[in-house]
């Protein structure tokens, strides 16, 4: 064949066009040579589960790695179903690349468990460490961000999003030495504390570069004025307190300052506002594309629609239900631009009802001819309503709709979801991730199979009927990645109907459903590549239980290193 | 528990099951009874406690359920327990833990503390600070302050700013508060003449 007779620097140089990991992955299988040349010039990794494959063997594969990114819990674990201390551990990566050496520039961590020593041992080990992105992580202190605020002498990012953080109240933002110019993003939002502003405003002077800064609640009006004042490159801002006499000079500063930012296209932040203060932010409105305010409950709904008035060039927007289905109006006439949508709940414990209903996702449908991702958690939904947006969106890449009562019904025709969840998949040829709610049968997974045909990611809760719900889906997705089912009547027979589609998955989840210990056995003796995890929170595994016995948590997930040696006690690997 | 038979998946493939009819649901005959039994006996396991029986179910939930009905179950809704702890415990304080800000009284020996979320409004505070160091603040008055007074209720606010109490709409003072000082009329006629 012509192409084997390519020198490997010409191959090299065609495989660095390929950006996406999947398009790499499927280039190092067509041959042997191709796959030597592409796993030396491999530099950017993604693990989606950290507990498939340990660091020794990935860098064995991949000597080169300069990127890499590792997923860690189980998704269910953002929503506590999966106790502290599962697992996760980021340090014997750090560990195993410091001692194979790894020239490691950046790190992306997703639901993992990162220790000060880590963070310590990161940042003295890499010299050219840039780039630290941490969500929805957690076990770390603000010593730990000290540690790579000292040593990392390039460092480019620091980006913590959402993270569970201790906060020492020490000055990690001061162990930036006077030399660090290099920053780029810095998001700290997710931080409790104070930080010394007068350092944070030193920081933000030197670092000409600095493109995206989020900033916490504690950072006052005053300091966002002068940091302004100080980086109108800014694309990308995250407010801290947005407290002020609208009277003010200093409000007046700010507007001052906030002209001068023109290149500001994504804002978010405001967990604390005086909304008398947001008209002053208007100017920025026309440009952003990105608008996040979904941590932003002071805002009251008047003051939202008035704010997402000026928003003509939105393409992501996240808020709270507060927005209303009236406000979701004014988005769907406004914002023409829209891709993507996310309304959260801002009354967790049901106490009153959610503002939006089916209404307001209707209207964004229709008014939003670019929509193609979609979370939405609102009071109710209806059948028909599901098929208007159906129709007007056929482009959906995800679709995630949460009712606040898990199994409501259609409130119009008391019947279940599955016809206009079914419009859904029917429709959206290219949906690729799915989150039901609501009454739903097994018709709706009958639905799922037989259309969701790019359909990686599928999240259940409370639906179906009997195992042949969860036998359509595995059936017929064949390209399930991800299937994560809570409450729902599926058991052993459809868990064992066929066994070797889960080494093409990921993983599956399964808590509070019918599946025995004897069916999870069953999977863990036949498939070794495949890890079966119970978690055991109870009292099960003292006595030595009947396989007959439900399975309160199952998580079995394809692996090529067999069991891992980290589990804690009420994780039993079968 | 009962078990419904396996069904052959084959039985179910027929037409009218696969039928994807773009309207809304007619009266079908498609007995969809089986939502009722399975999920509604997993979802009871699950809630917290008395709410939702079987009976509600079946009713389809239409009434809105009190606030002392809503179901508490771990996992739902599905949402990040980082954004559950920082938009709820702020009502939490709300409710619980109070807004207390040190008052201090130009002459008195002690300080005391107030918690500010217990008033409503400027002149229940004021009652209340009047009440409590037996003294007249008076009324406010845009233009002249608490001129007139014995007393004038000033605060220090987020910028370290001492501000006359009554300038500001009540919830941005609330906000913005964090200290009070009660200062001796003498003193604050110069306050009042600004």
């Amino acid at each position: 064949m012509m192409m084997n007779y390519f020198p490997d620097e010409v191959l090299e140089h065609v495989f660095n066009f390929l950006t996406s990991h999947k398009d790499r992955n499927a280039v190092s299988m067509v041959c042997k040579s191709w796959y030597r040349v592409e796993r030396f010039s491999r530099e950017k990794v993604f693990i989606g589960n950290c507990y498939a494959i340990d660091p020794e063997r990935l860098i064995s594969r991949f000597p080169r790695v300069r990127s890499l990114t590792l997923k860690g819990k189980p998704h269910f674990a953002d929503f506590n179903l999966v106790p502290p201390d599962w697992g996760g551990f980021v340090y014997p990566w750090i560990e195993a690349m410091v001692k194979l050496g790894v020239h490691l520039e950046e790190l992306r961590l997703k639901r993992m468990v990162v220790s000060d020593e880590s963070l310590e041992l990161l940042s003295r080990s890499f010299v050219s460490f840039k780039s630290l992105v941490l969500v929805s992580c957690e076990g770390f202190t603000t010593d730990g961000l000290a540690a790579i605020a000292s040593n990392c002498r390039f460092l480019r990012e620091l980006d913590l999003q959402e993270n569970e953080i201790e906060d020492r109240r020490g000055h990690w933002l001061s162990c930036f030495p006077d030399s660090c110019t290099s920053l780029i993003s810095l998001n700290f939002a997710c931080l409790k504390g104070e930080v010394n502003l007068a350092t944070l405003e030193r920081l933000v002077a030197r670092c000409h570069n600095l493109r995206s800064l989020r900033l916490n609640h504690v950072v006052p009006l005053d300091t966002l004025q002068k940091i302004l004042g100080k980086a109108p490159q800014l694309v990308d801002l995250g407010a801290g307190a947005f407290v002020h006499d609208p009277d003010s000079e200093t409000l007046n500063k700010l507007k001052n300052a906030i002209q001068k930012c023109t290149s500001i296209r994504s804002l978010s932040g405001f967990l604390e506002v005086a909304p008398c203060c947001l008209p002053a932010i208007y100017p920025m409105c026309l440009n952003l594309t990105s608008l996040n305010l979904s941590y932003a409950p002071g805002i009251h709904n008047n003051e939202l629609i008035k704010l997402i008035r000026h928003c003509r060039k939105l393409q992501r927007l996240w808020i709270l239900d507060v927005i209303g289905d009236k406000g979701l109006g004014v988005v769907a006439s406004t914002c023409k631009e829209l891709q993507e949508l996310r309304v959260f709940p801002s009354d967790l414990y049901g106490v009153g009802n959610a503002a939006v209903t089916e209404e307001g996702l209707v209207a964004i449908s229709a008014g939003c001819p670019k929509l193609n991702s979609v979370l939405y958690f609102c009071q109710q939904v209806t059948n028909a309503a599901l098929i208007t947006v159906a129709k007007n969106c056929p482009n959906f890449i995800r679709f995630r709709l949460c009712t606040l009562n898990p199994t409501i019904a259609d409130p119009v025709t008391m019947q279940p979801l599955d016809e206009g969840f079914g419009a859904i998949v029917q429709s959206c040829k290219g949906l690729k991730r799915l989150s039901l709610s609501g009454l739903l049968t097994d018709q709706v997974f009958l639905y799922i199979g037989m259309y969701a045909e790019q359909l990686e990611m599928l999240s259940v809760a409370f639906a179906g009927g009997t195992d042949m719900g969860m036998l359509y889906v595995l059936n017929g997705c064949r390209k399930l990645k991800k299937l994560e089912i809570m409450d729902s009547p599926f058991g052993d027979v459809a868990l064992l109907a066929d066994i070797g589609k889960y080494e093409t998955m990921r993983s599956l989840w399964m808590s509070s459903c019918e599946v025995t210990l004897g069916a999870c056995k069953t999977i863990a003796k036949k498939m070794p590549r495949l890890n079966v995890e119970i978690i055991d929170e109870g009292d099960q595994m003292e006595t030595s239980p009947d396989d007959r016995h439900r399975v309160e948590k199952m998580y079995l997930y394809r692996s090529l290193v067999g069991h891992r040696r980290d589990a804690p006690d009420f994780v039993r690997t079968l | 528990m009962e078990m419904e038979r396996p069904v052959n998946l084959e039985n179910e493939l027929n037409l009218k099951a696969t039928e994807l009819r773009l309207g809304l649901p007619g009266n079908d005959d498609q007995p969809e009874k089986q939502y009722s039994s399975r999920s509604i006996r997993s979802i009871n396991k699950r809630f917290s406690s008395e709410m939702y029986t079987e009976s509600d179910a079946q009713k389809g939930d239409h009434q809105d359920p009190s606030p002392a009905t809503k179901a508490q179950v771990v996992g739902w809704p599905p949402v990040r327990s980082y954004r559950r702890n920082v938009l709820q415990p702020k009502k939490a304080e709300a409710d619980g833990a109070g807004m207390y800000v040190k008052v201090s009284m130009d002459g008195a020996p002690y300080l005391r503390k107030i918690d500010l979320k217990v008033y409503q409004s400027y002149s229940e505070l004021l009652n209340a600070l009047e009440d409590m160091f037996k003294c007249t603040i008076g009324v406010y008055s845009e233009r002249e302050g608490y001129n007139g007074s014995d007393y004038a209720p000033t605060y220090e606010d987020k910028d370290g700013d001492w501000m006359l109490v009554g300038d500001v709409p009540w919830e941005m003072f609330m906000t913005s508060c964090k200290r009070l000082r009660i200062m001796k009329g003498s003193e604050a006629k110069g306050l009042g003449c600004l």
